[in-house]
């Protein structure tokens, strides 16, 4: 287990007052926040900070973590002593920054499962029936990247979720579950999928909740997409743009004919409509002509452009400069 | 991990057909109804309806529920804070899209 050096990921001093780690959090987390930030590497970093700062806000847990730091270079392991975590008690606290985030190895043995909020990635609302009522599950979220033909052809996915238990002894864990879940066609990055039922469990017999799925659509090498349009920069010869040629294109539902008028310039964008993604409402495929000149290494091919210049004597392709 | 897995969930997408009433739109981004009628005064939500009892929540409200839960919480801003960074977060990825269908993104 790595030792985490929380003053060292807030850049505050060891005697930094509350209010300096709080501003510190502040900003840090202003740049670092996963729905704000694009920072490389935002989402984890926005946790190591949220971590830090949940250790060091309150006085108890930073008392805690001061004396173990005293003991502990940065980035050596970290063996918790025997019978370590049931040396500090804490009192619980609900609804505060940085709970969304899940924690380290480290805080949690330094402060117990417990402390590190809720897992599932938010408090709950089924917080307000009180602990002890049977009360419906909580509903879930986790995130699922799929690739563009996903979308485009449906596909079967299989999920691993972490989902945190208590067991009989009150000590929490996180067991690893399984779930195959079909991906519908023309599912756009951003959107959610509802699993009906697939939250978490609900107590004495109540619902349980729903299983949220953020879709995300990996970025794919050749398409872009914009909602349900795709877009597409699709090379071709001169000679093709020149005279016009039926051409095998790909798009992400596979390769279509795609037939290029004859006289077409560099840039024109050609729409297939509805092949974009699918749905009730599908969305229109853009390509865009990107125009190839081949290299002239021969003779044969020095001659082919020589050809050319003499056949476009009025050929002025700085003519929009001249005033 | 190796187990087989005999059934296949289906799913339906949120941002479809579906609507969340003002209880389902609390359990599912983790907001608690006061906040939920607080983001409708501030404009950032905007369901079909008279009443809170009658609202309708759009598919799409839980994803702006869900990023306003998180600005809430994670940066301490208050109503105010996040309508604004809501709006200027749709602008971005609203530029954001336009430079990746020119190819630029």
């Amino acid at each position: 287990m790595q030792f985490q050096d929380y003053y060292a990921t807030l850049g505050v001093e060891r005697d930094a007052t509350t209010e300096q780690i709080k501003h510190a959090f502040r900003k840090l987390a202003r740049k670092y926040h996963p729905d704000v930030s694009k920072e490389p590497q935002a989402e984890a970093r926005f946790k190591e900070v949220a971590e830090a700062y949940k250790a060091l806000k309150d006085p108890e847990r930073r008392a805690a973590y001061d004396q173990v730091a005293r003991e502990h270079a940065a980035g050596k392991a970290f063996d918790p002593p025997p019978g370590w975590d049931s040396g500090f008690e804490f009192s619980g606290r609900g609804g505060e920054a940085g709970d969304g985030a899940d924690f380290s190895e480290f805080f949690s043995s330094l402060f117990g499962r417990g402390a590190a909020g809720r897992a599932s990635g938010h408090p709950s609302a089924a917080g307000a029936f009180g602990a002890n009522r049977p009360a419906p599950g909580e509903d879930r979220h986790a995130r699922i990247e799929i690739d563009l033909e996903d979308t485009y052809a449906g596909a079967k996915r299989t999920i691993t979720l972490r989902v945190p238990a208590v067991d009989g002894h009150g000590h929490a864990a996180i067991h690893e579950r399984q779930l195959a879940v079909n991906i519908p066609k023309g599912v756009r990055s951003g959107q959610h999928l509802r699993l009906a039922g697939q939250g978490s469990a609900g107590s004495e017999g109540m619902a349980a909740g729903d299983l949220y799925l953020e879709i995300v659509l990996k970025p794919h090498a050749h398409f872009r997409v914009d909602g349900a349009d795709v877009f597409l920069d699709l090379p071709v010869a001169p000679w093709e743009a020149a005279l016009g040629a039926t051409i095998d294109a790909p798009t992400p539902g596979g390769p279509v004919q795609l037939t290029i008028p004859a006289g077409s310039a560099a840039g024109r964008k050609l729409r297939l409509r509805g092949r974009g993604l699918p749905g009730k409402t599908p969305g229109d495929l853009y390509v865009q002509l990107a125009v190839g000149i081949p290299a002239s290494d021969t003779d044969a091919e020095k001659a082919a452009y020589a050809d050319m210049a003499r056949a476009f004597p009025n050929y002025a392709p700085r003519g929009a400069l001249e005033t | 991990m190796g187990q087989m897995l005999d059934y296949t969930y289906d799913a339906i997408v949120v941002e479809g057909d579906t609507a969340f009433t003002l209880p389902a739109l609390c359990r599912a981004c983790g907001l608690d109804s006061a906040q939920l009628i607080a983001l409708v005064d501030e404009g950032v939500l905007a369901p079909a309806g008279r009443e809170p009892n009658d609202w309708l929540f759009a598919g799409p409200s839980l994803r702006t529920a869900l990023t306003a839960r998180r600005l809430m919480q994670d940066l301490e801003l208050d109503l105010a804070g996040v309508a604004m960074a809501l709006d200027l977060l749709a602008e971005i990825a609203a530029l954001r899209a336009r430079l990746n269908r020119l190819g630029a993104g």
